[in-house]
């Protein structure tokens, strides 16, 4: 065994062991925290499949994007140190049974499956090889979801603006109708 | 990394998509079932990479689609924690039982 695996299977108990925690713990704070460390066991997965550039923008945009937006929505709206109720039995048994026979079929295909490499000579991850096509508009380019994917993200930082935005509240002396519908209510 | 089987790889991606799914499904608070959320996404975005450095490695495709997942859940997750700041002001929890004026 390399040290490569064996780099890969701590991580990958890392990963699951705060993904456990994450899904089970009854504290909220907490949760948030072992999601962050699972987010960087996976990204040093990338790593370890040369993916330096993917490694990067994981560790970037989910642990100092995503995580931290989580974290402070949780201090908007919640009391520190309140346990978080658990659901119905009847809820419960269904995700269990849902999760467990779900996750019995995939691994039972995984297993029963051959993977077949294309064999074709590799070409190098490298930042360089992704830039070029990422924003090349010949036949395999992605410039088009590029584009796409830039409107997408304006839009939602618009309507995230306009959803939590605080409705100002009418004065009188403003909208000259509110009187008259005081009295009609 | 070669020594790793591809099937161990995705044996890991797809038990932290099942435990997204039991978080999805088990909580009642909608900033953790957010965050399952973000398990899921990140167990396929596992996949995707994996995939592409164990059996297309003269491509890129799978870079790709990891950068697109990520843009969309950045994307998701502003959205998703706006809805949940305004439902805090208008009804004061976001636990989904509560939350059930819409309710069909």
């Amino acid at each position: 065994m390399s040290a490569s695996a064996i780099l890969f299977y701590i991580l990958g108990a890392l990963i699951l062991t705060f993904g456990i925690l994450t899904v089970f713990t009854r504290k909220i704070f907490r949760a948030a925290v072992y999601l962050l460390l699972s987010l960087i066991g996976i990204a040093g997965i990338y790593i370890l499949m040369d993916m330096q550039f993917v490694a990067a923008l994981q560790i970037v945009i989910y642990v100092g994007g995503i995580v931290v937006l989580i974290i402070f929505s949780i201090f908007l709206t919640h009391q520190a140190g309140e346990r978080l109720p658990s659901r119905l039995p009847k809820h419960l048994l269904w995700a269990v049974s849902m999760a467990s026979v779900g996750l019995g079929l995939t691994i039972w295909t995984l297993y029963n499956y051959s993977y077949t490499p294309a064999g074709i000579a590799p070409i190098e991850h490298s930042v360089k090889n992704i830039g070029r096509q990422l924003l090349s508009y010949d036949k395999f380019g992605y410039v088009f979801p590029f584009e796409v994917v830039s409107v997408l993200l304006l839009a939602a930082m618009i309507g995230s603006i306009v959803i939590a935005m605080k409705k100002k509240q009418e004065t009188p002396s403003n909208s000259p109708n509110s009187g008259e519908k005081k009295i009609l209510n | 990394m070669e020594q790793v089987p591809l099937s161990h790889v995705l044996i890991l991606s797809s038990i932290l998509f099942f435990l997204g799914i039991y978080g999805f499904f088990s909580r009642r608070n909608m900033i953790t079932m957010l965050m399952s959320v973000e398990l899921i996404l990140n167990s396929i975005n596992i996949n995707f990479v994996a995939f592409n450095k164990y059996l297309y490695p003269h491509q890129l495709e799978g870079v790709f689609f990891t950068l697109f997942i990520i843009t969309i859940a950045a994307a998701e997750v502003s959205l998703a924690i706006a809805i949940v700041i305004n439902l805090y002001r208008r009804f004061n929890t976001i636990d989904i039982e509560d939350t059930n004026t819409m309710k069909f």
